[in-house]
């Protein structure tokens, strides 16, 4: 590992002074468990080392006014399964920690991390998007808003620049409810082959939106649009519901790598989003991995 | 070589040490203060050897930078006897089988203690779920799931 300084800053001020500072050769490290591994490997080799643990406007999990919830970025995966108001309103998202790495590395891993590491089998993604979240991001010269969509660029890239830190993620109100499915040849400790993410909201037996988002099928996590047009204002028979799961498995462009190849991460596509559609739209709860 | 001044507590010993920013938790407890019960299996989160506990949580020490935790109060499988004998885990993975040559041992007695202090009474799927995080090439799982039941069951 190449030597570096280590800062720990009490104040967001303060934070956001030394990363300006230092202009994109310092390394913000929440929980590490994805850095340290990057830096142990040498694939990352920051000369300077942000410890942003100790800063309060990242914290906490909170209802706001305008009725969103605000996750602080620094919130852990352990936090998440444990939180009434994220177990009531989001059980997708909870059960998506729920199901990551370990208990020991749930209790610092954190969602800042998972969602600014932007790996496209990070498992927080496709929950939150589905659920239309966004992110809210500070610098020292201001702060701005964007969809939680918008925020993946490509693999190990997030729309952050240099400089910015995620503040935080808001959830707007639930609309309808919603699941993740991990598939993965191990219930805990593995990455996602295939992550797939649904929400409907239905009205009088008929759809009235649906979000279907998949991970670790393309280079970020992937909004199957097509699929999701293909189920607006339908009532969700079984045909209507295959159609939408074989058009999501045509939109996801998976590559072949270690853990699937390319032809069956596709398959499982259409498998997961006509079991998280079928499960949703008899409005049973579905605690399939 | 930069190097920082941490202050850790470890099993209620207080400690200031001018480390290395590079040096994990893992490494201060084993080449600094020679505390080698917290062992070093994959130096990658993978295998739970290194599991302490800090501020009361399970973590794996090997995926911890010290610097970060300076003022953390750390517990390692060194402070957890009870009244200088084996804890009653401990004494169940002995009597029930669930250690065999040893090395994953501390690791599960440490992420076993979290799980027994949160949740008295697991169920065996609770207890195989929080445990999935601790790898054990030997014993096939089977008799270190009996040992955490019994001591859950033997608990008051
Ligand atoms: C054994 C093991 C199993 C795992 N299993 C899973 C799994 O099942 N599913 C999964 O999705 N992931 C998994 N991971 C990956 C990892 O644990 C998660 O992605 C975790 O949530 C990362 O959070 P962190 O706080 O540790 O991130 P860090 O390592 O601290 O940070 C990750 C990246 O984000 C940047 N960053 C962190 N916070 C901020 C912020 N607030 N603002 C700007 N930049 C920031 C850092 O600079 C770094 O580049 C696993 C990792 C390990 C070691
Ligand atoms: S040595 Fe830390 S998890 Fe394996
Ligand atoms: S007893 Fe040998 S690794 Fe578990």
């Amino acid at each position: 590992m190449q030597a570096f300084d280590h800062h720990t800053p009490q104040t967001l001020p303060e934070a956001l002074a030394l990363l300006a500072q230092h202009d994109g050769t310092a390394r913000v490290i929440a929980g590490g468990t994805d850095l340290m591994l990057y830096m142990k490997s040498g694939k990352a080799e920051p000369e300077t080392i942000v410890n942003i643990k100790k800063l309060q406007p990242l914290q906490g999990i909170s209802a706001t006014n305008a009725g969103d919830l605000r996750l602080g970025a620094l919130v852990t995966l352990r936090e998440l399964t444990r939180s009434p108001l994220v177990l009531e309103s989001y059980p997708s998202v909870a059960h998506a920690a729920g199901f990551m790495a370990s208990e020991q590395i749930r209790s610092f891993a954190t969602v800042g991390g998972n969602l600014c590491n932007a790996s496209p089998s990070a498992d927080l993604a496709p929950p939150l998007i589905a659920r239309s979240a966004s992110a809210h991001i500070v610098s020292a010269d201001g702060e701005r808003e964007i969809p939680l969509e918008d925020f993946f660029r490509g693999p190990g890239e997030s729309a952050l620049h240099a400089g910015e830190l995620l503040q935080a993620i808001n959830i707007p109100p639930p609309k309808g409810n919603a699941v993740y499915i991990k598939h993965a040849p191990r219930a805990f400790m593995d990455i996602a082959v295939v992550g797939v993410a649904a929400r409907l909201e239905l009205a009088a037996g008929r759809c009235r939106t649906a979000s279907i988002l998949l991970g670790a099928v393309a280079p970020t996590p992937l909004r199957a649009r097509q699929a999701e047009a293909a189920l607006a204002g339908q009532s969700l028979t079984d045909d209507i519901i295959a159609n939408a799961a074989r058009i999501a498995s045509e939109e996801c462009a998976p590559i072949d790598d270690i853990r699937g190849s390319a032809w069956y991460r596709r398959r499982m596509v259409g498998v997961l989003t006509r079991r998280a559609l079928t499960a949703l739209s008899n409005a049973q709860p579905l605690h399939a991995r | 070589m930069a190097k920082i001044l941490v202050s850790l507590s470890v099993n209620g010993d207080p400690h200031e040490l001018y480390l290395d920013t590079r040096r994990t938790l893992l490494d201060v407890l084993r080449d600094e203060l020679g505390l080698l019960g917290t062992h070093r299996g994959c130096d990658a989160g993978d295998c739970g050897a290194c599991t302490v506990h800090v501020d009361g949580l399970p973590m794996t020490s090997c995926l911890l930078l010290a610097a970060d935790y300076h003022g953390a109060q750390i517990t390692t499988v060194e402070g957890v006897l009870d009244d200088g004998k084996p804890n009653s885990l401990q004494q169940a993975l002995v009597e029930k089988g669930g250690i065999q040559c040893g090395f994953c041992t501390p690791g599960f007695v440490m992420n076993g203690l979290a799980l027994l202090s949160e949740k008295p009474r697991p169920t065996e799927a609770e207890t195989r779920a929080w445990l999935s995080g601790n790898l054990c090439r030997c014993t096939g799982y089977v008799k270190i799931v009996d040992a955490v039941m019994t001591a859950a069951r033997q608990s008051p």
